[in-house]
C-alpha cells in the first residue's frame, strides 16, 4: 500500500513533520511542505523579476533615442530575448506556481500536495534551468538572440558554429522548464481532484482553485507540443536534421504551429490564476458574495477550451489561407465572452459593496482597469484586417504588456500583499504598499499606453533603432520603465522589513471567508492536521451569516490560540 | 410579491451615463482615424473604418466599465470602523445571461464584419502562397496572376536588404509603383523569414524561405512611404527598411526607362555599413551572421530622403 497524506500514519505523525524543521534553512533545502515550496517559488521568482526588469531597463535605455547607440544591435537582440524568457519562464510561471502551492492545499483543506516529493523536485528544476539559461550569457557568441519565439530558420543560424551556444542552452532551458511545469501540473490537478475537504464539492471550491485547475489542465494538454517543437528545433540546430529548414525540405511555419499551440494557451495559464486572485480579493474587500459564482467558475474552463483553438491568430500574415484566418478569428473573438462574464461579475460584486482600498485591493482594481483595456486591444488584434496592419508592431508589445504585466503582474502583487500575513505570520506596511502601487500604476501606464500609438503608426517590435518620428512615444515609455524600476524599492523594503520585524499577523486580518483563513498564521506544516473541516457552504458568503464549515467556532478558536 | 417601485432615479442616472459614454466613444472613434499613418492603398480605408468601429465599441465598453469602477470606489467605500458587510447579492441569472449573450452577438457581429472586410481586401489584391522555390518554377507561379497591371515585380528579401526586380530587368533598392494601378509581386526570401510591411498601405506579408508568395496591392496616393521588415530577422533587423515611391504612371515609366540605362551599383544595405564599422572597432558584441552582400542594382535609392509615413 502506498503512503498518502491522508494515511493515518502520516496524519498522526509526531510534529514537527520530519523534513520540515521550523527554521529559515528549510527555504534552502529539498523540503516537501507545499507552503515552504510556495515561498521558495515566490522568493526565487521575485529575484528573477528584478533581473528581467534590469534587462528591460537597459532596453528602454537603448530605445530612448532613435539610433542604436547604447549597446550593439546584436546585444540588444540578446537582451530582449533574455528579458522575455526570464520574465516568462523564471518569473511568471514560478511565481504563479508559488501561489498554487500556498493556496491550493490550504484552500481545499488538504494537508499537502498529492505528490510532495514530485512537488519539491519540480521546484528544484527551476534553479537548474535558470543556471542553464543564464550561463548562456557567458558562452562565446552570447545568449540566444532570436526572441522568445525562437522562429527558425533565424534561430538555428548559429553564426559561430559552436556546439554549445546560446540558442542550444536556451532550448535546453525551455525543455527543462516544460518538464518542471508538467510535474507541477500533474500534482496540482491531482490534488484538486482527489484531496478536497469533506463537503467541498466542485461548486464549493474557491474560484482560485477553479482557475488553477483550468490553467494546469492547459499545461498538461499544451506543453507536450512546445516540448516536441523545442526538441525538433534542437535537432535542427545541433544534429543536422531539417524539420524546419526549407533547404532540406522542412517547413519553418510548422514550428510556429508547435510553438503557438502551447504558447498562446500559456497566456491563459498565467492569467487564469490571476482571475482567481481577483475573485478572492474583490469579494473580501467589497464584503460581498461573488456575483454569479458558478458562472465565473465555469467560465474558467470555457477559457481553457477556447484557449486551445485560437493559436493560428499569431500567424494571420504568414500565408495562412483565408478560411483558416476566418475560423481562428471567430474562436479568438469568442474568448471575449467568458472573460467578459468574469469582468461583469467582478463589477457586479463591487456594486453596493463596502469597498476598502487596501494595497491588495488597489492592485486588483488597477489590474482590472488594465485588463479591460488589454482585452479590448486583444479583440482588435483578433480581427484579421487590423492584425495585418499592427501585428508584429509595438501595438502588440503594448497589448501583451497590458495583460502580462499590468494585469498578471498587478494580480501577483495583490496576491502577495493579501496572503503575506497568512503565510509569513507578519503584517506588511500599508503606507509603503500604497507608494508601491502608485508608482507601479503610473509607471506602467506611462510605459505601455503610448506604445500603442507607436505601433499603430507602424513601428515594428524588436527593433534596436527606429525612425525619428517614433521618438516621443519612446521617451515617455522609457520614463515609465525607469519609474517601474524605482517602484521595486518600496516593495522590496516592505517585504523584507515586514517579514523581519512587522507586527505579528492575526489568523484572519481581513475577516475573510475561506479555509485558509481558519488556519493559524502561518499555518502549521500539515495545515488542518487530523481535524479536516467539513465544508457546508459556497465560498464568499459575505453578509449571508452562514458558517463556511461545520463547527466553525472550533477552528476560529484554534487558529487564534496558535 | 416583490412589487417594488420603479427606481426612477437609478434609471435616469444610467440613461444619462450611457448617453455621455456613447457621445464620448463616437468622438473617440472619429479621432481613431488620426492614429494611423496616411491611408495610401485601396485596402487602407476598409482597415481604417474597421479600426475606427472597434475603437468606438472598445471606448464605449472601457469608459462604461471604468466609470462604474470609479463610481463604486467613490460612493460604495466603507467608512472607517464600518465592519459591516455589503448587500449579500449572490447573482442574478437574468443579468448574467444578458451579459453573456450581448457580448456574444457583439463579437460575432464584429467577426462577420471582419470576414466581409477580409473578402473585400482579397478582391483588391489576391495573395497566395506556393510552397516551391522561386528558381524551380517561376513561370508556373507567374502565370497564375491573371490581373497583371504592373509586374510581377520580384521582391527579394535578405539579411538585411531589399531588392526589387522589374519585368524589364531593372533592379532597384527602392520600390517604385505607379499610383492607382494594381501592382503584383512575387515575394521570396534568400535566408530567414522576413515580412513585407508598408504601414501606409496597412498591408503586411511574411516572406517564408522555401516558398513564393504572389501578392498584390493598389497604391492610391503619391508619396514616399516606409517599407519595414516586420519579422525579426537578426542583428541588423531594424535597419532592414527602405522606401516605396508611389508616383504618377508617366513618372513611373520615365523612371523605368531612365533607370534601365544606369550602371549596376551596390544596393542599399545599411546593415553592411554597420557591420563593417563593427569589424573595424574590434568585432565587439554578440555573435551575428555576416550580412548578405548588397545586391547589385540600377537604382540604389536615396535613404536620406524624408518619407511621408
Amino acid at each position: 500500500m502506498t503512503l498518502t497524506n491522508y494515511d493515518p500514519r502520516v496524519l498522526k505523525a509526531p510534529h514537527p513533520v520530519p523534513g520540515a524543521p521550523d527554521n529559515w534553512k528549510r527555504f534552502f533545502s529539498f523540503n516537501t511542505d507545499a507552503k515552504v515550496i510556495g515561498i521558495q517559488y515566490i522568493g526565487l521568482s521575485l529575484l528573477f523579476l528584478l533581473l528581467g526588469g534590469l534587462l528591460a531597463m537597459v532596453m528602454r535605455g537603448e530605445l530612448i533615442t532613435p539610433p542604436a547607440d547604447l549597446v550593439d544591435p546584436s546585444v540588444y537582440n540578446g537582451l530582449y530575448t533574455m528579458h522575455g524568457t526570464v520574465m516568462l519562464f523564471l518569473f511568471l510561471f514560478p511565481v504563479l506556481n508559488g501561489f498554487n502551492n500556498l493556496l491550493i492545499p490550504t484552500m481545499i483543506g488538504a494537508p499537502d500536495m498529492a505528490f510532495p516529493k514530485l512537488n519539491a523536485a519540480a521546484f528544484w528544476l527551476v534553479p537548474v534551468f535558470a543556471v542553464v539559461l543564464l550561463s548562456s550569457f557567458f558562452v562565446p557568441g552570447g545568449p540566444a538572440s532570436s526572441g522568445w519565439w525562437s522562429y527558425p530558420p533565424m534561430s538555428i543560424q548559429n553564426p559561430l558554429g559552436h556546439f554549445i551556444n546560446g540558442e542550444f542552452l536556451w532550448i535546453l532551458a525551455v525543455a527543462i522548464s516544460g518538464v518542471s511545469s508538467i510535474m507541477g501540473a500533474v500534482n496540482f490537478v491531482t490534488t484538486i481532484i482527489r484531496m478536497r475537504a469533506p463537503g467541498m464539492g466542485y461548486f464549493r471550491m474557491p474560484v482560485f482553485v477553479w482557475t488553477a485547475w483550468a490553467a494546469q489542465t492547459l499545461q498538461l494538454i499544451g506543453l507536450p507540443a512546445l516540448t516536441g517543437g523545442a526538441i525538433m528545433l534542437l535537432f535542427d540546430l545541433s544534429f543536422g536534421t531539417s524539420f524546419f529548414k526549407p533547404e532540406g525540405g522542412g517547413d519553418p511555419v510548422l514550428y510556429q504551429h508547435f510553438f503557438w499551440f502551447y504558447s498562446h494557451p500559456a497566456v491563459y495559464v498565467m492569467v487564469l490564476p490571476v482571475f482567481g486572485i481577483f475573485s478572492e480579493l474583490i469579494t473580501v474587500y467589497s464584503r460581498k458574495p461573488l456575483f454569479g459564482y458558478k458562472f465565473v467558475a465555469l467560465a474558467s474552463f470555457i477559457i481553457t477550451f477556447l484557449g486551445l483553438i485560437v493559436w493560428v491568430h499569431h500567424m494571420f500574415y504568414t500565408g495562412t489561407p483565408q478560411w483558416m484566418r476566418n475560423l481562428f478569428m471567430i474562436t479568438t473573438m469568442l474568448i471575449a465572452v467568458p472573460t467578459g462574464v468574469k469582468v461583469f461579475a467582478w463589477l457586479g460584486t463591487l456594486w453596493g459593496g463596502k469597498i476598502r482600498l487596501t494595497t491588495p485591493m488597489l492592485f486588483v482594481l488597477g489590474g482590472l482597469v488594465n485588463f479591460i483595456f488589454g482585452g479590448i486591444t486583444g479583440v482588435m488584434l483578433g480581427t484579421v484586417p487590423i492584425d495585418i496592419h499592427v501585428g508584429n508592431t509595438y501595438f502588440v508589445v503594448a497589448h501583451f504588456h497590458y495583460i502580462i504585466f499590468n494585469t498578471i503582474g498587478f494580480g501577483v502583487f495583490a496576491g502577495i500583499y493579501h496572503w503575506f500575513p497568512k503565510f509569513t505570520g507578519r503584517m506588511y506596511y500599508e503606507g509603503l504598499g500604497k507608494v508601491h502601487f502608485t508608482l507601479t500604476f503610473i509607471g506602467a501606464t506611462l510605459n505601455w499606453l503610448p506604445l500603442h500609438w507607436a505601433g499603430l503608426y507602424g513601428m515594428p517590435r524588436r527593433v534596436a533603432s527606429y525612425d525619428p518620428e517614433f521618438a516621443l512615444w519612446n521617451v515617455i515609455a522609457s520614463i515609465g520603465a525607469f519609474m517601474l524600476g524605482v517602484a521595486s524599492i518600496p516593495f522590496i523594503l516592505n517585504i523584507v522589513s515586514s517579514w523581519a520585524r512587522g507586527a505579528k499577523a492575526p489568523a484572519n486580518p481581513w475577516r475573510a471567508i475561506g479555509l485558509e483563513w481558519l488556519l493559524p498564521s502561518p499555518p502549521p506544516a500539515e495545515n488542518f492536521e487530523d481535524d479536516i473541516p467539513t465544508v457546508i457552504s459556497e465560498p464568499y458568503g459575505y453578509g449571508l451569516g452562514k458558517p463556511l464549515v461545520e463547527d466553525e467556532d472550533f477552528y476560529i478558536r484554534r487558529s487564534m490560540e496558535a | 410579491m416583490n412589487q417594488k417601485r420603479f427606481p426612477v432615479k437609478l434609471f435616469l442616472t444610467i440613461l444619462i451615463a450611457t448617453a455621455i459614454d456613447l457621445l464620448a466613444s463616437i468622438q473617440i472613434s472619429r479621432w481613431a482615424y488620426g492614429w494611423l499613418p496616411i491611408p495610401a492603398s485601396s485596402a487602407a480605408p476598409y482597415v481604417d473604418d474597421l479600426f475606427s468601429l472597434e475603437v468606438g465599441i472598445g471606448a464605449f465598453i472601457f469608459i462604461g466599465c471604468v466609470g462604474f469602477i470609479i463610481w463604486s470606489v467613490l460612493f460604495s467605500r466603507a467608512e472607517k470602523y464600518d465592519e459591516s458587510d455589503g448587500l449579500p447579492i449572490e447573482g442574478n441569472t437574468k443579468l448574467e445571461i444578458i451579459w453573456t449573450v450581448i457580448p456574444f452577438f457583439v463579437v460575432m457581429a464584429l467577426a462577420f464584419y471582419s470576414i466581409h472586410v477580409n473578402e473585400t481586401l482579397a478582391t483588391l489584391g489576391p495573395k497566395q502562397k506556393y510552397d516551391v522555390a522561386i528558381n524551380q518554377a517561376p513561370e508556373a507561379v507567374a502565370t497564375l496572376d491573371v490581373t497583371r497591371e504592373v509586374g510581377p515585380i520580384e521582391v527579394i528579401s535578405r539579411q538585411w536588404s531589399w531588392e526589387f526586380i522589374y519585368p524589364s530587368g531593372v533592379r532597384s533598392s527602392e520600390l517604385h509603383l505607379p499610383v492607382n494601378l494594381r501592382a503584383n509581386f512575387l515575394l521570396s526570401s534568400k535566408d530567414v523569414i522576413h515580412s513585407f510591411y508598408i504601414p501606409a498601405f496597412r498591408l503586411k506579408q511574411d516572406i517564408i524561405p522555401g516558398s513564393v508568395i504572389s501578392y498584390s496591392l493598389t497604391p492610391t496616393k503619391e508619396g514616399r512611404f516606409r517599407l519595414r521588415d516586420a519579422m525579426f530577422s537578426g542583428a541588423y533587423f531594424s535597419q532592414n527598411q527602405t522606401d516605396v515611391i508611389v508616383e504618377s504612371e508617366e513618372n513611373y515609366d520615365a523612371w523605368l526607362t531612365r533607370t534601365a540605362k544606369r550602371p549596376m551599383v551596390k544596393g542599399l544595405s545599411p546593415g553592411t555599413t554597420l557591420y563593417e564599422k563593427r569589424l573595424k572597432e574590434g568585432d565587439r558584441g554578440w555573435a551575428t551572421v555576416a550580412p548578405a552582400p548588397p545586391p547589385m542594382v540600377n537604382d540604389p535609392g536615396n535613404p536620406e530622403a524624408p518619407h511621408d509615413s
